[in-house]
C-alpha cells in the first residue's frame, strides 16, 4: 500500500474505507538471523536498513510495550548535525542527510520541517566558540552561517536582546536543520521494515540471553526462547538493565529528562532557538503549540517523569530570552530516561559476546540521530565492521583514552 | 524531594549537589599491579540499578558534609541517608 495523494483523494471519497493496519503483528519464530531488541526509533531503522540496504533476511525486532513507546515518543524532535568534533560531525552530517530523503525513502510522510535551528551568544568567547565550531562543520560537509545581532533582530524580533545579565550579541544559526514529526519516524521505520518482512513483535519482553562459550543463540524472552545468529540490543535508556542480563557493565547512567508543550498558538516562533546562557531550547509544533526543554534533571532515574525544581529552572530560562511567552499556558509536561554516557557521545559496537552488538548511550540526542544510527548499526551487524561515520562510538574507548567529550564535561553524566 | 539529613533534618534537595553512584568512595589502590584497569572500572563503570541505589550528594547549600543516599531511581522515594564520613569509617578507610 503506497501512500500519495491520489490515494487521500479516492479514500475521502470512499469514505476512507481501504486504509489497512500499517504493519502485520506476527508471532514470533522459533528462529531469526538478526534480532534487534527494542522497537523504538534506532530498532526499527536498524531492522529497515538491514532488510533494505544490506539485503539481510530472516530479521526480527521485539519490543517490549508497543512500537515507538519511548523516547522516539518522548523527544522534542530536533534535527540537526552541528556537531564540533571529528568523531561527531560525519556521523551526525549523514544522519542529517538521510533526514533529507527519509519521505521519499519511506513513502510516510514524517514531516521533515528544515526550519533553521538558531543558537544565540551572548559573549564574545561564547561567538569565538561558535565560529570555530561553524568551521568544524565545514570541514564535516555541514552548513553553518553567524549571524549578527541586527540579522536576528530581523528574524526574531521577540527575543529580550538587552538582558542586563545575558545581552543578546547575535546567533548561530545551521539553515538545514530543524526538526521531525517524532512519532511518524518510528511508524514510517516500522512500516518500511514491514513491508521487507521483518517480524515486528509487541509485547515481548527480553528476559534474558542464552549464551554458550562467549557465543550467543538467541533472546529468552516473556513468549518464550528466540533463537538468533545475532542479536543487536537498542533500547537506549534501559541500555544498563539489558546489557547487565549479559553479564556487562556499560559506561552509562540513567537520567530524566523533561518536556514540555504550551497550548496551541498561531505561528510566532520560525525556528529551533536555543538560549546560549542557560539550557533553554524552544520551537513550536505544526498544531502550534511551543514545544521546550532544558536540562536533565541530574541524578540517576528511570522514572520516566521529573521533578519541579527543573520545570521552574526552565521556565526562567524561557522568562529571561522569551519574555512574551511568560502568560502562555503550559499543556503537558513528561520525562524521558536518557541513556547518558561518560563522554555524551554513543556507542554502536560489538561486545565481548560473539554475534551480540550494542548501540545506546544517546544522551538527550538520540532523535536527530536516528536515520544513522540505525544505518551504522544495520551496517555492523551485517559486515561485522564499523560504518565509516561511526568508527568513533567504540565501546573500549573509555580503557583507551579516546573519549569524544563534546561538552567538555569529563566522566559525568549529570553534567553532559 | 526532600533528603533526610543525619544532622540537619529533612533538606530540600535542591541544596545538594549531585555525583553518583556510593561506590566511588571506594577508590581503587594506585599502587597495586592491576590499578589501570580498576580505575579504568572505576571511573567510567557503572551499576546504574533501576530501584534502590546509594549515590553520593554534597551538601553545598548548607554544611558542606557529603552524603550517602538510598533512592529509588524508579520512584525518586529516598529510602534513608547517611554521613559518608561514617560510611567510609565503617568499612576502616582513612577519613582525611
Amino acid at each position: 500500500m503506497r501512500f500519495s495523494g491520489f490515494r487521500v483523494l479516492s479514500e475521502a471519497l470512499k469514505g476512507h474505507s481501504g486504509w489497512k493496519p500499517l504493519w502485520r503483528n506476527p508471532d514470533p519464530q522459533p528462529f531469526y538471523d538478526y534480532v534487534i531488541v527494542g522497537g523504538g526509533g534506532h530498532g526499527l531503522a536498524t531492522a529497515y536498513y538491514l532488510a533494505k540496504t544490506f539485503r539481510q533476511s530472516r530479521i526480527a525486532v521485539l519490543e517490549k510495550g508497543w512500537l515507538g513507546s519511548g523516547n522516539v515518543g518522548r523527544n522534542t524532535t530536533v534535527i540537526r548535525s552541528n556537531y564540533l568534533l571529528p568523531g561527531n560531525g560525519p556521523f551526525y552530517e549523514f544522519s542529517l542527510k538521510l533526514w533529507e530523503g527519509l519521505e521519499q525513502e519511506l513513502n510516510f510522510n514524517s514531516m521533515v520541517s528544515q526550519r533553521g535551528v538558531i543558537y544565540l551568544f551572548h559573549s564574545d568567547w561564547q561567538r569565538d566558540a561558535y565560529r570555530r565550531r561553524a568551521n568544524s562543520m565545514a570541514l564535516a560537509g555541514a552548513d553553518a552561517r553567524l549571524l549578527s545581532r541586527e540579522d536576528l533582530k530581523a528574524m526574531l524580533p521577540f527575543l529580550n536582546y538587552d538582558n542586563a545579565r545575558f545581552p543578546i550579541h547575535g546567533g548561530f544559526m545551521q539553515p538545514r536543520a530543524g526538526t521531525a514529526r517524532h512519532d511518524a519516524v518510528a511508524w514510517g521505520y516500522a512500516r518500511g521494515a514491514d513491508l521487507y518482512g521483518v517480524d515486528l513483535i509487541q509485547n515481548c519482553e527480553v528476559t534474558g540471553f542464552r549464551i554458550v562459550d562467549g557465543n550467543i543463540r538467541g533472546v529468552e524472552t516473556s513468549r518464550g526462547f528466540i533463537g538468533a545468529n545475532k542479536v543487536g540490543v537498542a533500547v537506549a535508556g534501559s541500555s544498563s538493565r539489558v546489557m547487565a542480563m549479559a553479564g556487562m557493565r556499560l559506561p552509562i547512567e540513567s537520567h530524566v529528562l523533561q518536556a514540555f508543550v504550551t497550548e496551541g498558538l498561531k505561528p510566532i516562533i520560525p525556528c529551533v532557538i536555543m538560549f546560549g546562557a542557560g539550557h533553554f531550547y524552544i520551537s513550536q509544533s505544526d498544531k502550534g503549540g511551543l514545544v521546550f526543554c532544558g536540562e536533565i534533571d541530574g541524578y540517576n532515574s528511570y522514572a520516566q517523569r521529573g521533578n519541579l525544581p527543573m520545570v521552574e529552572d526552565v521556565c526562567e530560562g524561557a522568562m529571561a530570552v522569551m519574555p512574551m511567552i511568560g502568560r502562555v499556558r503550559l499543556l503537558r509536561q513528561w520525562g524521558g530516561v536518557m541513556d547518558m554516557s561518560m563522554d555524551g557521545s554513543p556507542i554502536i559496537d560489538r561486545t565481548g559476546i560473539e554475534g551480540l552488538y550494542f548501540n545506546g548511550g544517546w544522551c538527550v540526542g538520540g532523535f536527530k540521530a536516528t536515520p544513522a544510527s540505525g544505518h551504522a548499526f544495520a551496517h555492523l551487524l551485517a559486515t561485522d565492521t564499523p560504518h565509516e561515520t561511526a568508527r568513533a562510538y567504540r565501546l573500549d574507548r573509555f580503557a583507551r583514552g579516546y573519549l569524544i567529550d563534546e561538552s567538555g564535561a569529563g566522566a559525568q553524566p549529570n553534567l553532559q | 524531594m526532600l533528603i533526610p539529613h543525619p544532622v540537619l533534618g529533612l533538606r530540600d534537595a535542591r541544596e545538594f549537589a549531585y555525583l553518583g553512584d556510593a561506590r566511588l568512595i571506594d577508590r581503587p589502590d594506585p599502587s597495586a599491579p592491576d590499578a589501570e584497569a580498576a580505575f579504568c572500572d572505576y571511573v567510567y563503570l557503572r551499576d546504574n540499578p533501576a530501584g534502590a541505589h546509594r549515590e553520593l550528594w554534597f551538601h553545598e547549600h548548607g554544611d558542606h558534609s557529603w552524603l550517602v543516599v538510598t533512592r529509588n531511581t524508579i520512584t525518586h522515594e529516598i529510602l534513608g541517608a547517611e554521613l559518608a564520613h561514617d560510611v567510609a569509617l565503617a568499612r576502616k578507610r582513612s577519613v582525611k
